[in-house]
């Protein structure tokens, strides 16, 4: 009945123009490819360099057998505390910098918030390489400056003890990048209305107690974004790890991250031949890791946070 | 507020500004100074500033006639700036269209494209690889510009999409009676209110795309297409005990990127402020 009544409404072209040009070039590119790549892990080599179907017998090989699953657990779990550094240390430190950026009438922020970014910008290779020459027990630029602080018992070659590597690096990843969470919370901070604080100041509301009472409220879909975000990125870290420590992840493995793993399984590294197939393998788990991880994020958390419209 | 509780505050702020900024830019401004000293002087005060009998340019000669840096950073010039474009572009596009209209398949479509932000892209760089080899695009920088687009475009997609939320619909709505077409809304009214976040998004495109090792390593190995990451990442590896050439290539990949970069945020600072101020 209804049919008869409402006259069909037009396609609407203009809804396919937008999508169109993102979903075909990521189609092409990106999912076809990885689709393709995940295959891979249900494949070993046969004779003569053909592909033989195995099932899940790569996965495991991966779990059941002690050699392999004694590097991947030992790799999942610096990849957790990896992780886990970073929200501790990374994401505070943002968003205390933005708050503290984005109080009314601070001089030179534009400076503070440019100089503050600028480790973000730079890659890999520069970092690592500069933190390896400075923490370098050889050139002794840290030894020196602790010297000078009083502090200088407290120096160790960090990199490259076992116990300390692991940290090291991930403190090294957070001095690098936490001019991000930092710019896009301040973006956040700025965009709360005027009139919202205003009427918070009405009502005696200031300082520390509007922080924690008004903006981290508002603020926090964005702090969830960032979360995710450095959820996904740490977990197919590498090259900090590759630069610094090698493909070995030295010293003896302590740093060594699922990126490294799945590098050393799939290309090979000095006696160990790689292995396309079980480096698949790796590279499914560590989807189905991530995978996990932003599935409890999206219907576990972001549903919860309420946004608020202005 | 008392104005003295109002001048502690502040300079309480600007104390951990200041302590963080020093942080932040030490360990950079230690390297640049020490690329210009003698090798002697690089062991003996790694602190102090390059005097006239300590200042020797030495490593800045052994890179600039070993390596080709200035090509490579043409190439990640050209690379860097194209893939951003398209990404930029396609993500707002779809951006707009996810969060605007209401069709079948929303939902869907947003989580597809979600998809890309926690799927490394390089694990499909096995047929990444051979789908470049079958279109003989191997060492060309369109071979980058695609994958770096495409790896893009869904982290565009999702930050934009969340801003595209906040556009207040009584302005679109207010253009549609005034007969605007869906594409003008889109590049007049949407796209300038959102210009903060493409800002944004702009700089996190952009920083991976510049710095990434892997995809030229894999896809552009050549000469003529290294881009500076890759060109300095082989340089440091072949003279790793060469410590004035070490610390000039580091402060030759350094600098570029952060002048790049000064030009770039003062854009994105009046970007930020202008969609912030109501």
């Amino acid at each position: 009945m209804s049919r008869s009544r409402a006259p069909r409404r037009p396609i609407r072209w203009h809804i396919a123009v937008f999508l169109a040009p993102a979903l075909i070039v990521y189609t092409a590119i990106m999912i076809i490819p990885l689709f393709g790549t995940l295959n891979l892990s249900l494949f070993t080599r046969g004779e003569g360099n053909t592909r033989e179907f195995v099932g899940l017998a790569n996965f495991a090989t991966l779990f059941g057998d002690p050699r392999w699953s004694g590097a991947f657990w030992n790799a999942t779990w610096n990849n957790l505390w990896f992780f886990i550094i970073h929200m501790l240390v990374q994401n505070p430190i943002g968003v205390a910098l933005a708050a503290i950026l984005s109080s009314p009438r601070l001089r030179f922020a534009a400076f503070y918030r440019t100089a503050i970014f600028i480790p973000a910008i730079l890659s890999f290779v520069i970092v690592g390489f500069v933190w390896r020459l400075i923490l370098s027990p050889l050139w002794g630029v840290a030894p020196n400056m602790m010297d000078a602080i009083g502090l200088g018992n407290w120096f160790a070659p960090w990199l490259g003890q076992e116990s300390s590597a692991l940290t090291t690096l991930a403190l090294i990843s957070v001095w690098q990048f936490v001019g991000i969470p930092m710019m896009l919370i301040y973006a956040a901070l700025l965009s709360i209305p005027d009139e919202v604080l205003e009427a918070a100041e009405m009502d005696g509301i200031t300082g520390a107690s509007q922080f924690w009472k008004i903006k981290l409220p508002l603020i926090l879909p964005t702090i969830g974004i960032i979360s995710i975000l450095t959820f996904v990125g740490n977990f197919n870290a590498f090259d900090l790890i590759y630069v610094a420590q090698g493909a070995l992840a030295g010293p003896n493995y302590s740093t060594d991250i699922l990126g490294s793993f799945l590098f050393r399984t799939f290309f090979g590294f000095q006696l160990q031949l790689g292995d396309p197939h079980m480096g698949a393998t790796v590279a499914t788990v560590m989807f189905f890791i991530i995978l996990a991880g932003v599935s409890l994020y999206l219907f576990g958390i972001q549903t919860r946070l309420r946004r608020y419209q202005f | 507020m008392s104005a003295r509780a109002n001048i502690m505050r502040s300079s309480a702020a600007h104390a951990i500004l200041i302590a963080y900024t020093i942080l932040a830019l030490y360990p950079v401004f230690l390297i640049v100074i020490n690329s210009m000293k003698s090798r002697r002087a690089i062991f003996n005060d790694p602190l102090a500033l390059p005097t006239r009998e300590t200042f020797d340019l030495v490593g800045f000669h052994t890179v600039l006639e070993q390596g080709n840096f200035l090509l490579y950073f043409q190439n990640s010039l050209i690379v860097t700036v194209a893939s951003l474009f398209f990404a930029l572009l396609f993500g707002a596009m779809a951006a707009f269209a996810l969060a605007e209209y209401r069709f079948r398949g929303n939902l869907l479509m947003g989580l597809y494209l979600a998809l890309g932000i926690m799927i490394p892209i390089r694990l499909g760089t096995v047929a990444i690889l051979e789908m470049m080899v079958a279109a003989n695009l191997v060492n060309t920088h369109w071979a980058l510009i695609l994958v770096y687009t495409a790896n893009g475009l869904p982290l565009a997609v999702f930050i934009l999409s969340e801003f595209m939320r906040q556009v207040s619909d009584d302005l679109k709505n207010a253009a549609r009676i005034d007969g605007l077409s869906e594409y003008r809304i889109f590049f007049t009214i949407a796209l300038p209110l959102v210009r903060p976040a493409l800002a944004t998004v702009a700089v996190f495109t952009m920083i991976p795309i510049w710095n990434d090792l892997w995809f030229p390593l894999i896809l552009a190995p050549g000469e003529s297409t290294k881009t500076l990451t890759l060109g300095s990442q082989i340089f440091l590896g072949q003279y790793v005990t060469n410590w004035n050439a070490v610390l000039a290539a580091l402060t030759l990949a350094i600098l570029p990127v952060v002048v790049l970069y000064l030009i770039f945020s003062r854009q994105l600072i009046r970007g930020i402020t202008r969609g912030a101020v109501k």
